[in-house]
């Protein structure tokens, strides 16, 4: 008993990080349970799973098929469904767009509640607690679970990845074929570059970048970090048509918890700090002293955006190149 | 063509949080609620659909207190042709009760298309849509960006991290809506005078029994007071400095 089942997201049949940070907080959990962490995995034949054993998975099933190198949602939800019935305390994915529209299905199927976008997940009193961020994070709500099991999916970049060595044993599953509705295709954008919610860094642009070209600047500064780096946008931007919704930050667009942020010309709408607020720094360049992205903000410079980013890309450009 | 959409009284996006004297719930006074934006879009896709498909019903459901009719009148402003309130006292923080509640009125109403939001802006399980799906076993797209219905198929766009998915689906089907679906129409007088008059049925239910219990509700911690480091551009060797040696993110 007292096992923590974890799902391991894959793209491309390589582990995404989420899944490493997931089977972290599963094996704390299972620690604290005195069980172990199983993980499972979906995606197309090859799909390489060592990682999970490096990270605390004790064993790991594999459901390889070409009919699931996509996310499908049923397919998926019947696969990982079948397997959590076998008496799993908690069963733990990223809630990234996979784990976000997967968890609640699994819940569904389950009969057992959920606790979405949780940023902690413990032990109280022999009791799963989960802390999870609502009314788009201006309050933190802790909740115990009172069934046997529970189906958790946990906010990206906030648990770090472990290495814990285990065993790892892997054993082959079968899909569970099953209907519903089917992913033919991904679009790519059409500059592949990283995704602003997975993103170490990311630099922002609002409306005082005054014109889509003028995000050439924040392009140039992204760049600068050298791939680890993604262009983000306030929602006045992009209903403005600047840039795409995929890149914007905040209540209505994504979630965000880069090891660095920085604010360019915005302004600080709560709705936007909704989206940013866990970043673990937080950097704001504005010409309005007052504006309360400031508030938010660990360092500041009150200044023309259009003198202080260029100035900032050279001197990153610099120390990156020592 | 008939339609349900699931909506939901919440919170304006712009009300300050204030956590009542008992602990447990936040302080409602003062507080403007809405229709939930993203079930705004959801109702604005109703009725979109109703009109190209020239005729059908759009029903909105919504699990609330008697409050919640105002958010189903203006749901009936905009279009909606009926609204249906399952009355409860309290709303559960595990969003499986309320799914199990509004899936049992919506099984065996005959409806081609169940719309929801993608999440409701309180709670943001980001859930019930698509628990009510597997509870009446349909196929289901989240957070749908862009949606094509005809010949009793679908077709919907879905941002995901790096590109969009583009996922075909079989109708009756239940679709959750995120933003840039459609832009949401306001309820003109006339709408509103018509929405008096529009059927609105309460049903008092009970809600199962939900998996998880209130232990605390807190406040964010407060960021540490942050500084500027100066003025226009001189100041950006300080800034690198400070993020190198103090924040050691460089
Ligand atoms: C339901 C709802 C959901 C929402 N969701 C989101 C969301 O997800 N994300 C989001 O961002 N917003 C969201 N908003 C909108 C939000 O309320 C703000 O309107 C928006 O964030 C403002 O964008 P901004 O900061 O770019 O623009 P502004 O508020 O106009 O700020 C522009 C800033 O640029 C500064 N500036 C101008 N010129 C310069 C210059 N040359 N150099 C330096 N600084 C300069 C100005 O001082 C100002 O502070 C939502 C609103 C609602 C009602
Ligand atoms: N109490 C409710 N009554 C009706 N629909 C709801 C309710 N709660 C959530 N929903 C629907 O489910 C969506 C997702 O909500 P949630 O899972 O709470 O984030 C909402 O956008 C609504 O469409």
């Amino acid at each position: 008993m007292a096992n923590v089942l974890v799902v391991l997201e894959q793209r491309d049949g390589t582990l995404k990080r989420v899944a490493l940070e997931a089977l972290a907080a599963g094996r704390a959990l299972a620690d604290h349970l005195g069980g172990e962490v199983h993980a499972i995995a979906l995606g197309p034949p090859g799909l390489s799973v060592e990682a999970a054993g490096a990270h605390g998975a004790d064993k790991v099933f594999v459901a390889t098929d070409e009919a699931v190198r996509l996310y499908q949602s049923g397919p998926y939800a019947a696969t990982i469904a079948a397997k959590a019935k076998e008496a799993y305390t908690a069963v733990l994915l990223g809630a990234t767009a996979l784990g976000k529209d997967l968890a609640p299905r699994l819940a569904a199927r389950l009969v057992c509640p959920l606790a979405s976008d949780a940023t902690e997940v413990a032990v109280e009193g022999g009791a799963l607690v989960v802390q999870r961020p609502i009314f788009a994070g201006k309050a933190n709500l802790r909740l115990r679970v009172t069934a046997a099991q529970v189906v958790v999916s946990l906010r990206p970049n906030n648990f770090r990845p472990v290495e814990a060595a285990r065993a790892g044993a892997v054993e082959s599953i079968a899909v569970v074929d099953a209907g519903g509705a089917r992913t033919t295709s991904v679009k790519a954008p059409e500059h592949a570059t990283v995704d602003v919610a997975e993103a170490a860094i990311v630099v922002a642009g609002g409306r005082g970048l005054k014109d889509a070209e003028h995000f050439a600047i924040l392009d140039d500064l992204a760049a600068a970090f050298g791939g680890q780096a993604a262009v983000g946008a306030s929602r006045a931007v992009v209903d403005a048509g600047w840039r795409a919704h995929a890149e914007q930050v905040g209540q209505t667009g994504k979630t965000v918890s880069p090891n660095l942020y920085i604010a360019v010309g915005i302004s600080g709408a709560i709705q936007h700090l909704a989206g940013m607020r866990t970043a673990k720094v937080i950097v704001a360049i504005n010409k309005d002293k007052d504006a309360p992205i400031f508030k938010a903000a660990d360092y500041g410079i009150v200044g023309d955006l259009f003198e202080v980013v260029p100035r900032l890309t050279e001197e990153v450009r610099r120390i990156r190149s020592a | 063509m008939k339609i349900a959409v699931c909506i939901k009284r919440v919170p304006d996006t712009e009300a300050r949080v204030k956590i009542a004297a008992n602990g447990a719930a936040i302080d409602e006074s003062g507080v403007k609620f809405i229709l939930n934006p993203y079930d705004e879009f959801a109702v604005e896709e109703a009725l979109r659909l109703k009109e190209k498909m020239g005729g059908g019903e759009v029903v909105v459901v919504t699990v609330g207190g008697d409050v919640s009719q105002e958010t189903i009148r203006t749901a009936l402003a905009m279009g909606a042709d009926r609204g249906v309130l399952l009355k409860v006292d309290a709303m559960p923080l595990d969003p499986v009760p309320v799914a199990r509640a509004l899936a049992d009125e919506l099984r065996g109403g005959g409806f081609d298309l169940i719309l929801c939001g993608k999440q409701a802006v309180d709670d943001s399980s980001h859930a019930v849509g698509l628990m009510v799906a597997e509870l009446l076993e349909l196929p289901a797209v989240g957070a749908v960006a862009k949606l094509e219905i005809a010949d009793g198929k679908g077709v919907a766009e879905r941002e995901i991290e790096g590109g969009v998915e583009v996922v075909e689906f079989t109708l009756p089907a239940v679709v959750t809506a995120d933003k840039g679906l459609n832009e949401p129409r306001y309820p003109a007088l006339k709408g509103i005078m018509a929405a008096k008059k529009k059927p609105l049925d309460t049903k008092p239910i009970t809600l199962a029994a939900p998996g998880l219990e209130f232990a605390a509700l807190a406040y964010p911690p407060e960021r540490q007071a942050g500084r500027i480091v100066g003025e226009g551009a001189e100041a950006v060797p300080a800034l690198i400095e400070a993020l190198r040696t103090e924040a050691k993110v460089l």
